[in-house]
């Protein structure tokens, strides 16, 4: 099977163990081969060997981290083709950076069960298993569909959807200039195609600096604080961003009731999101703020659930903890730092221990208890979507940097002299970089631009 | 009452563009054909434009040619122009078009019709198809003849249960007047077929001598025109062109069209049919783009014997006296005569989805369609289906396999791929646009992509396709020879690199490096460094054009190396997609409906999601093991 390389993080993610990047297809040693560094040349290592190392970016040569990596040559490997897997740190910072670089050096990201369907394919699994391959391809696939339309409506997207506006209208043009060419429709130039793919590539460029300084918004846990008025959402929202190099979120034209902040807990990507607090009200402005919140808390991933321990418990409080009992919710009894007023028994009574987390976010007092406890619900598999949502992150970025690469190639070309038919090769393919970082939500009709943009007939 | 008529191997029903390359093509292949046309005189007729060509049109007719079709030695018989277009773009997108001798041309092709051995032209009107079970095994006419067939292709083109509109008037009729042909659309309609109403249309025509050109402006052919076809030496008439002259509608032009709208057909509701887009008729235009001031209007001669020019860009079917209106608002046509006035046309068309990609329909057996049955417009597109149906049915006669032109190899492949699997909700046009891999499709090259086919099918004659292969073997040896070349820098080199404008060379490199500078061409390398045999103008462009741009072309053969792994997947023609666990709905429908012949077809079904093709590639692997199992024990 001559298939392309594809790559993945094959470990769960979990902290303190060992983490894996796994490469599999015809080019996968020499992919690496190009980002390790050790006694050994990779591209002359026998099969079933490992071997000690440092990832390093090349560009750079900047090191990523110290990993183990093994060279299984196909057929006699878990696809059937050569694998190179490569061992490193655990966390999620190394492995990310490791699997991101892998992506931009020759690897494209494996779909969904992907490993699975070449091993069946490739006779490494019994016939009797194919059903169960199809559940997994399937499961594996709606989640991710799950997790990729949720984040389209995401601040990316938004940034992304008008770039691609901009370039499919260029191609619409420089297409008419070739199909009707005796149309009265201006000439694309080449000037004409460098403004229009510098304007892209900038804010391409802006987009990698911000994911390379982990500022990607949609990346990241859905995390939802919720509670009455006053119970000090805010504070803590607050603290925890002061705790964590917080980036105010700038998504032009949002106005919403709901403040949103990203931040970083022991490598894990959290959205923050304070919402209106929650109570009974007639105020009709304040009751569309209150719709909202319950709007965010269905879309949340991880829901931070604040109590006042200064005053007893409030009936819009009993409701939500029912409400959000079998959900991802840690409940943070908040001002300790003040007499405390709160019956406990009642909320230990449908949350364990380890969900529940005292503090002062005033104070920034059992913040980092806090953040033990949001560790520990991400690693143990209770919030839901994480890897996905994270993996899907290094997949955009490696498509961010193929991006960039065509509409480099588009503007050199154009230098070079060459013929707009062939620069338009570039051109679209950025286009549909782009368009992968979309997935479903990407519109493709370059034939509905051209005709609803230029009076063409006969 | 019926007549037993005669039988045949092909039977192919109408004579348009798409008809006729279908029977000269199914008659080169030896099989007795029949050609049945409503009207005689209507063989090979051009009831709009009288042009052939243009971008992805003129690169259909190459590919025609290079299949052994007609089309490109028919107009290079009878052209009045020829022009190359695009050529200050690249190689892929040059593309030739012609200006047709209208009636020329028609008659230029019954000659060679009415020549061709195996071949029987006949006038009739095809009312019903004779199917036994599940293939159609002949067609009854009006008269009551009863012609037996083993395959018969469907070309017929605005004929079926076509309508003209012309402002309030409608009446049943095919182009220009001609019965339209009703009962064979109930027949298809009883037989199962899903129809589609597609409408075109076409623009008035006005006599020359009332023409004012000095208000207009020439549009002259080329000084030293290409040909269409690779046979095609040298044509006398080439030296006696003629122009055609370009004007614009003007503020009193919109403004007619803009009063009058309450008469326009397309917005009373009169017409049903799905225009296309890209032939919008000037009431359209108007509307849809209100802030263009003004649109171009070409005028184009019919014929060498003829005053009717036609008026391009006028498409209309508005009432008559409003036609003469707005011919007569336009500089230049102010006292236009209008010989005849524009009209559009309804047409019944099959569904395209509802045919393999052999143009052979999934319902019937051995029924073929193409042309604008198949929802498309265009002389060329009719004629590109029309030669693959005819190629199709004769080797379904013959009881071979057919032949399927990839999206890689061609812009015929490209189109039927799309028809087939795509389906069209308006009439389908070629566009360049429409091919992903457009620098391997180039106008030079069709040749190279489709000769060894048109040969091996009986299409292209020994001594061409020996011609063909010295052809390309000259190519091969030439850009080996630059390879080996050295070029030292001497003075000589440096000259020409000064001249042209290029960077001196500070040492020696070999000719494909020079000849991949933008600056440089053949003719430079070649005055340096003569090879000892002189190429023809063609073979030195086929090698410059393959050095210069080798990147590129190289970037597309690795995505089609890619895409052809995925169409060597084969997919069973009986498999049942409600039976393959985990496959969504909506694929499951799909999938159902175009029952694609492999999983690279079934990739470029909307809706499908890679997550199903994995699914539905483990679901084969699967099969494909238990079946060769079954077979081993």
């Amino acid at each position: 099977m001559n298939e392309d390389t594809i790559a993945a993080i094959a470990t769960a993610l979990g902290e303190g163990s060992i983490a894996v990047v796994r490469v599999s297809g015809p080019n996968s040693v020499d992919t690496v081969a190009k980002l390790f560094r050790s006694k050994q040349n990779l591209r002359d290592a026998d099969s079933h060997t490992v071997h000690y190392g440092w990832i390093v970016d090349p560009r750079t040569e900047q090191v990523l981290d110290e990993v183990l990596v093994t060279v299984m040559k196909g057929p006699r490997s878990f696809t059937a083709e050569d694998v190179v897997e490569i061992s490193t740190h655990g966390g999620i910072v190394a492995v990310k950076s490791v699997l991101e670089l892998v992506l931009r050096h020759g690897a494209r990201l494996a779909e969904p069960g992907e490993f699975t369907k070449r091993a069946f394919l490739n006779g490494r699994i019994d016939l009797a298993q194919a059903e169960a391959v199809i559940d997994l391809i399937r499961s594996k696939s709606d989640r991710a569909f799950q997790v990729a339309r949720r984040q389209a409506g995401g601040s990316v997207s938004k940034q992304i959807v008008p770039l691609r506006q901009q370039l499919i209208e260029l191609i619409a043009h420089v297409e008419v200039n070739i199909d009707y060419p005796e149309h009265d429709v201006e000439d694309v130039t080449a000037d004409f195609i460098r403004s229009n793919c510098g304007t892209v590539l900038k804010e391409v460029n802006e987009l990698l600096r911000k994911s390379n300084e982990g500022k990607i918004l949609r990346e990241g846990i859905v995390t939802v604080i919720v509670g009455r008025p006053n119970a000090g959402k805010s504070s803590l929202l607050n603290a925890l961003a002061r705790d964590n190099k917080a980036i105010v979120t700038d998504i032009p034209g949002t106005t919403r009731d709901i403040i949103e902040e990203s931040v970083s807990i022991s490598g894990i990507p959290l959205r923050l999101l304070d919402t209106a607090g929650i109570r009974e009200t007639t105020d009709k402005v304040e009751q569309i703020g209150v719709e909202r919140s319950h709007g965010a808390l269905n879309e949340a991933d991880l829901i931070l659930l604040v109590l006042n321990r200064h005053e007893p418990l409030h009936d819009d409080e009993r409701k939500l903890l029912t409400q959000l009992k079998d959900r991802s919710t840690i409940v943070v009894v908040n001002k300790i730092d003040l007499p405390g007023q709160l019956d406990l028994e009642e909320i230990e009574r449908d949350y364990p221990k380890e969900r529940i987390v005292f503090l002062s976010a005033k104070e920034e007092e059992g913040i980092d208890e806090l953040e033990r406890a949001v560790s520990a619900m991400f690693f143990s598999g209770a919030v839901e979507s994480g890897d996905i949502t994270y993996v899907s992150n290094a997949r955009h970025i490696a498509l961010l940097h193929q991006t960039k690469q065509s509409l480099e190639d588009a503007i050199q070309a154009t230098y070079d002299g060459v013929p707009i038919d062939l620069i338009q090769i570039d051109i679209s393919s950025s286009w549909e970089s782009l368009g992968q970082i979309l997935g479903d939500a990407a519109g493709d009709s370059l034939l509905d631009q051209i005709f609803s943009q230029f009076c063409l007939g006969k | 009452m019926t007549y037993e008529a005669g039988k045949y191997d092909v039977i192919v029903i109408g004579a348009g563009h798409a008809g006729c390359e279908a029977a000269l093509a199914a008659a080169r292949m030896g099989c007795e054909t029949l050609l049945l046309t409503i009207n005689l005189d209507m063989v090979a007729f051009m009831p709009c434009n009288p042009s052939v060509g243009g971008p992805a049109k003129g690169h259909v007719v190459r590919e025609i040619d290079a299949l052994g079709g007609e089309m490109g030695r028919n107009i290079d018989k009878t052209f009045i122009q020829m022009r190359m277009l695009n050529t200050g773009k690249g190689p892929a997108v040059h593309a030739l078009r012609a200006q047709a001798d209208k009636f020329l041309y028609q008659h230029t092709m019954k000659e060679t019709i009415e020549k061709q051995p195996n071949l029987t032209l006949r006038q009739g009107l095809a009312e019903d198809l004779i199917v036994e079970n599940g293939a159609c095994v002949g067609v009854v006419t009006k008269t009551g003849a009863h012609y037996e067939a083993k395959t018969v292709v469907l070309t017929t083109g605005t004929y079926l249960r076509g309508k003209v509109i012309l402002g309030e008037l409608t009446y049943e009729s095919g182009p220009n007047n001609q019965q339209p042909a009703v009962k064979l659309s109930e027949s298809l309609k009883q037989l199962g077929f899903q129809l589609a109403r597609f409408k075109t249309g076409t623009p008035p025509r006005v006599h020359k001598d009332s023409i004012d050109f000095d208000k207009t402006e020439i549009q002259p052919g080329d000084n030293n025109p290409k040909y269409f076809s690779y046979e095609t030496e040298y044509m006398e008439h080439t030296n006696q062109q003629l122009p055609c002259w370009l004007t614009y509608t003007s503020e009193e032009t919109h403004q007619i069209i803009n009063d009058n709208l309450h008469r326009a057909p397309m917005f009373t509701g009169l017409i049903e049919g799905t225009g296309p887009r890209y032939c919008p008729s000037i009431e359209d235009k108007i509307v849809r783009f209100a802030d263009k001031p003004k649109h171009q209007i070409f005028l184009e001669p019919e014929g060498r014997n003829t005053k009717e020019y036609y008026v391009q860009g006028l498409s209309t079917s508005m009432p008559e006296d409003v036609q003469l209106r707005i011919l007569r608002s336009v500089p230049g046509l102010e006292k236009a005569e209008m010989m005849r006035s524009g009209y559009a046309i309804e047409y019944d068309a099959v569904v395209p989805t509802q045919l393999w990609p052999s143009l052979e329909t999934k319902l019937v057996n051995n029924l073929f369609t193409a042309g604008q049955i198949n929802g498309t417009s265009g002389y060329e597109e009719a004629a590109g289906q029309g030669i693959i149906a005819g190629i199709n049915a004769a080797r379904r006669a013959k009881g071979e396999e057919p032949v399927v032109i990839d999206r890689s190899k061609g812009y015929i492949g490209v189109m039927i791929d799309d028809l087939v699997t795509k389906g069209t909700n308006e009439p389908y046009r070629l566009l360049t646009s429409r091919a992903e891999y457009r620098l391997l499709l180039r106008h030079d090259n069709a040749d190279l992509r489709l000769t060894p086919l048109g040969h091996e099918i009986g299409l292209i004659t020994e001594e061409r396709y020996d011609r063909f292969l010295a052809k390309k073997q000259r190519v091969d040896e030439e850009i080996a020879r630059l390879k080996g070349t050295k070029f030292r820098p001497d003075e000589a080199v440096q000259a020409m690199l000064a001249e042209v404008g290029s960077a001196a060379i500070n040492n020696s490199v070999d000719g494909l490096t020079l000849l991949r500078r933008p600056e440089v061409t053949y003719v430079h390398l070649e005055k340096l460094a003569p090879p000892e045999v002189e190429l023809s103008e063609e073979e030195k462009e086929q090698v410059e054009i393959q050095v210069k741009y080798t990147g590129y072309i190289e970037k597309q053969l690795q995505q089609v190396e890619k895409m052809e792994k995925m169409e060597k997947k084969k997919i069973p023609e009986n498999i049942d997609y409600d039976l393959v666990h985990g496959l969504a709905m909506e694929a499951k429908q799909k999938l159902g409906k175009i029952r694609p012949l492999s999983i690279g077809q079934a990739s470029r079904i909307s809706g499908v999601t890679p997550a199903d093709l994995s699914i539905l590639l483990v679901h084969l692997e699967h099969y494909n093991r238990v079946t060769a199992a079954a077979h081993s024990s």
